[in-house]
């Protein structure tokens, strides 16, 4: 990429006062760096992924509203995990994650088990056990 | 208790700790230098690992085999850690800290408060410094950031202690034995013969065959899985392409240096010439890109999208795989 092509379209990197370094070459042909603010096209990908996580973060409150999960899976997707994710951070296999997914299993956890959920969304319990999606 | 240390920024994590490392203890070697001697350029497709919803592609080797493959390759000695206490490794950081060692750390990002929210997702390979500790936060050279920054005790121990994929387990490492003098020609040879081994690997997943498999993939992906699905997985590439720090585009560009380097090194005018062929290749990553941004844009688009994104990928393929037959024979 010759220097001049550098782009500079404002972008994500913003909102933390960053920029990134990028290897360019000069008239000659020989290589320096510069700094880009951002860039159309890898914005447009960041944008899409953040639409698709609001997509699922969505999904999911309707889901518990409608009693078919459990909060769990609001507070996993809100977090932009997946069951690997979570059952890695709670210590648990996934298949135990998917049961603590179904209301009914949900309804019946210990309070430790609750709480430990909650650390790991980084909410208090209560939030976590009172979440309806309504 | 401040250590002192050059923050420069970089392009990619890894190297830029590595060269910031090394530059603190007298052995100044650009970011290029290491990503080329450390054999940086890759391309791994995992089609059966999900990563954000989409299947693995990575343009970069395994988190820590740059740094690794370029100390090995200058006789540098690198002591890593891992630790399954957390309070040890908060505790093992500080002696470090104490004896005047900057120390390169592995952290998820996640939780990296610092970062744009887009940025922040579960991806446990990035890279930083801690050169210090004031006021009870961690002093941090994050080397894709503009300037140095820093976490609380409980902000690093949680970037420190990441769950999922690559889990980093407080993973610290710095520098132990840095030599006098080092054979950077030697270096330099093994570390571009290394790339062009992984790069021609006659293995599926790997390398130029799996660009070519990637590339296959997308008409297919379209056909069964629809065009929303698709068009994820094409964004998941141009992220794994242009991520902060890891790229694609940015990593031949970066090797492009590194070969213009490499050519004045070892007084070899050919890399010179194959510096401007990997450029060349690089542009045509971040047109490719662009091409996959613009089939967001008009979502009704022609049928035929993706089997022209398709050739586009497997035509930089080709050229690939040409670069590194020509690059063998040169050194």
């Amino acid at each position: 990429m010759k220097k001049q092509d550098i782009p500079q379209d404002e972008s994500n990197l913003k909102s933390a006062n960053m920029t990134e370094v990028l290897y360019v070459t000069d008239e000659n042909n020989n290589y320096s760096t510069a700094n880009s603010i951002g860039w159309e096209a890898k914005k447009a990908a960041l944008d899409e992924s953040m639409a698709l996580i609001n997509e699922r973060i969505q999904q999911a409150k309707e889901d518990v509203a409608q009693n078919k999960v459990s909060p769990i899976i609001y507070f996993m997707e809100f977090n932009k995990m997946d069951i690997s994710v979570l059952a890695s951070y709670m210590g648990m296999w996934q298949w135990t994650v998917k049961r603590h997914a179904k209301p009914k299993i949900f309804n019946k956890l210990s309070n430790s088990t609750l709480k430990k959920y909650a650390d790991t969304f980084g909410i208090p319990v209560d939030e976590l056990k009172n979440f309806d999606g309504k | 208790m401040q250590i002192n240390f050059e923050h420069h920024q970089t392009a990619h994590c890894e190297n830029g700790v590595a060269s910031n490392l090394l530059l603190n203890r007298g052995l100044k070697l650009s970011e290029p230098m290491i990503f080329g001697i450390g054999s940086g350029l890759f391309f791994v497709y995992l089609p059966f690992l999900k990563v954000n919803f989409a299947p693995g592609f990575s343009y970069r080797p395994m988190p820590g085999a740059i740094f690794s493959k370029a100390a090995k390759r200058l006789g540098i000695k690198i002591k890593r850690q891992k630790f399954s206490n957390p309070q040890e490794a908060q505790a093992a950081l500080e002696k470090n800290l104490e004896q005047n060692i900057p120390t390169g750390l592995q952290v998820g990002v996640f939780n990296l408060t610092y970062f744009p929210e887009e940025y922040k997702f579960h991806f446990n390979a990035h890279n930083l410094v801690v050169y210090g500790k004031e006021n009870g936060k961690f002093l941090i050279s994050d080397p894709v950031m503009d300037f140095a920054t820093s976490l609380s005790e409980s902000e690093l121990e949680k970037v420190r202690y990441a769950k999922g994929a690559l889990a980093p387990k407080g993973h610290m490492y710095f520098p132990t034995h840095v030599p006098e003098k080092v054979n950077l020609e030697e270096a330099i040879k093994k570390g571009i013969k290394d790339t062009c081994k992984n790069m021609l690997a006659p293995v599926p997943i790997i390398g130029v065959k799996a660009m070519r498999w990637v590339a296959k993939s997308i008409p297919k992906w379209a056909e069964k899985k629809g065009t929303k699905v698709t068009n994820h997985y094409l964004g998941q590439l141009i992220r794994m392409q242009e991520e902060i720090g890891t790229g694609g585009g940015g990593f031949r560009f970066i090797y492009g240096a590194f070969l213009q380097e490499a050519a004045v090194i070892l007084k070899n005018d050919e890399l010179k010439e194959l510096s401007k062929e990997i450029t060349t290749i690089g542009d045509l990553w971040r047109d490719f890109a662009v091409d996959i941004a613009r089939v967001y844009k008009n979502r009704n688009s022609k049928s035929n999208i993706y089997n022209e994104l398709s050739k586009s990928m497997l035509h930089i393929a080709d050229l690939e795989e040409a670069f590194y037959k020509k690059l063998r024979k040169a050194i």
